[in-house]
């Protein structure tokens, strides 16, 4: 545990010590915003409520959390660094947990840094805050599973362009695996049962489940073993290019 | 042996059809330093990262203190200061977070870290750049900076591969200091290509090739492995210079003759042997009578150079 938080204190730093961090942050808040207002219409839809905001959330994460997420491993293996990590005294799994800690605080960060649209509605109106809270939860768990899925994606290369493509188009697919685009592509084959358990895998139907405002345990379990699932397999992908 | 740090038992690396390292067992006392001598991709750097944890042996295993590398990585990794081919660091940090960052995951309590850290700056001179992030250094800083987190937590066993590339030669000397001063302490293994660093600070030298162990001995066993008898140096005065070579050429037993230099009067004139016989005790005969008055005759023993490249060369393609 001890050894998981010096490595995400360190990684952490990282984000800030470039401009990656800086950039990061203006960009998600600018497009959040502009999302919200001119193709959500927050102001001219006459509601108190934030579904324009988070409703576009999904959409972000798809481009911004790749960002976020590619260098963990890939930008290690290119400096050669990952030699000087795993070889001090911390485990695999200490290392893989802190990193994506350290990656998932910062996209907390950036979801608290859209407090004014909070604000700005309960101004406005009276909006059901539990909802609200729901909301910001369920984004954030979400943010959680497409990181640990881009961080694992990372580590297969050196190469952080391929990390960011290779983990937005993986991304796409769980985020619509609802969707005919990706169930088409197993109902011609695969059986019924089969497409149901992709289906369900959809981070974007769970993600608007939690979204209508109920903090189901369903959901929540749903994306919290999601984010177990894939730092597992990080772990050991790290693992095995030990033997390779 | 009980006081053995490091004792490596057939290790074997595979990349696939490629064996990287073949069988290689050897241990390392307390006290000794082990250069480890191969040509590029003879295997050395990858026994380090075997021993080290970070590549997994495909057979055998490596026991530092009495954990096995395989069984009980964590442990190993603890006992060992290691210092990566090239020395890779984090570019952003500063010279101070990073033995900071290095020193926390060692688990150094907080006052322990301060002294360490204070202490290994001195050690190897980075006062100047402690607070610059690591990128704008030189590469003989980031060298220093890499052997510094290396023996942050005083360790028994360090493991350097090519502690002084990059350094120049004042910096080299420095380093090979420090590790001559620490090493009574300690178990060290560095690899190197540069073999008077072998003279300098190593106990034990280990030539490796093909990822495999070719020779292991003192640096002296191994220069008298030399096929070569020592080639002699003969100086005479100037004016006898010609005559001398002259004779030592038509002299049995003598190969290559040659005047290397002039220096006060005094020509010197290098003769090695062309077969196993000793060539001093003909040379100095003949140089009586053909009356040629000799100032002194040097013995040039044979080089760890011409081991290593009979060693590593004679094995080549088999």
């Amino acid at each position: 545990m001890r050894n998981t938080f010096i490595v995400a204190k360190r990684e952490l730093g990282a984000y800030f010590a470039t401009p990656v961090a800086y950039v990061f942050l203006v960009i998600f808040l600018a497009a959040i915003g502009a999302f919200t207002f001119y193709l959500g219409s927050f102001f001219t839809r006459g509601q108190s409520d934030l579904a324009p905001f988070f409703n576009f959330h999904p959409w972000l994460y798809l481009f911004l959390i790749p960002a976020i997420g590619m260098r963990l491993w890939a930008e290690e293996r290119k400096t050669g660094t990952i030699e000087l990590l795993l070889t001090l005294p911390v485990s695999t799994f200490q290392v893989v947990a802190g990193k994506f800690l350290a990656a998932w605080l910062f996209t907390l960060l950036a979801l608290a840094l859209t407090f004014p649209i909070w604000l700005t509605v309960n101004i406005l109106g009276n909006p059901d805050n539990g909802v609200i809270v729901a909301s910001y939860v369920g984004s954030w768990l979400m943010s959680g599973a497409f990181l640990a899925l881009v961080a694992c994606l990372s580590a297969l290369t050196k190469n952080q362009i391929i990390a960011f493509v290779v983990g937005a188009a993986v991304s796409f697919i769980f985020l619509m695996a609802g969707l005919d685009i990706v169930l088409g592509a197993f109902r011609s084959w695969a059986p019924e049962w089969v497409v149901e358990i992709v289906a369900s895998l959809s981070f974007l139907t769970n993600f608007q489940q939690i979204s209508k405002g109920v903090i189901d345990l369903r959901e929540v379990v749903f994306f919290v073993s999601m984010i177990g699932v894939f730092l597992f397999a990080n772990t050991a992908i790290v693992d095995l290019k030990k033997s390779a | 042996m009980a006081d053995d740090v490091l004792d490596v038992r057939g290790l074997t690396k595979r990349f696939g059809p490629l064996t990287a390292v073949d069988n290689v067992s050897f241990a390392v006392r307390k006290g000794e330093v082990l250069g480890f001598l191969g040509p590029n991709g003879a295997g050395k750097s990858t026994t380090m990262k075997m021993i080290t944890g970070f590549l997994s042996p495909t057979e055998g295993t490596a026991v530092v203190q009495g954990h096995d590398v395989v069984e009980e990585p964590i442990a190993v990794k603890s006992r060992i200061g290691y210092l990566p081919e090239g020395a890779p660091l984090y570019g952003d940090m500063t010279a101070r977070a990073l033995l900071n960052f290095v020193a926390e995951v060692r688990g150094l309590s907080k006052a322990e870290r301060k002294r360490r850290i204070e202490e290994v700056i001195e050690q190897v001179h980075l006062e100047e750049v402690i607070f610059r992030p690591v990128e704008t250094l030189s590469k003989g800083f980031k060298r220093r900076i890499g052997l510094a987190q290396a023996i942050l937590h005083d360790p028994d066993l360090l493991i350097l591969d090519e502690p002084t590339d990059g350094l120049d030669p004042n910096q080299k000397h420095e380093v090979r200091t420090l590790l001559q001063n620490m090493a009574p302490n300690k178990a060290i293994v560095i690899s190197t290509h540069i073999l008077e660093e072998v003279d300098a600070v190593c106990s034990r030298a280990m030539i490796i090739a093909h990822g495999k162990l070719l020779a292991d001995g003192t640096p002296e066993e191994l220069r008298a492995r030399s096929s070569t008898r020592p080639a002699l140096s003969v100086r005479v005065s100037t004016e006898h210079a010609e005559k001398a070579r002259t004779v030592l050429r038509g002299l049995a037993g003598v190969g290559f003759v040659e005047i290397v230099g002039r220096v006060d009067g005094v020509a010197h004139i290098t003769a090695a042997p062309s077969g196993e016989q000793d060539i001093l005790e003909p040379v100095s005969e003949i140089m009586q009578r053909e009356s040629i008055t000799v100032e002194q005759i040097i013995a040039i023993p044979g080089s760890l150079d011409d081991v290593f490249r009979q060693v590593t060369q004679s094995k080549a393609g088999s």
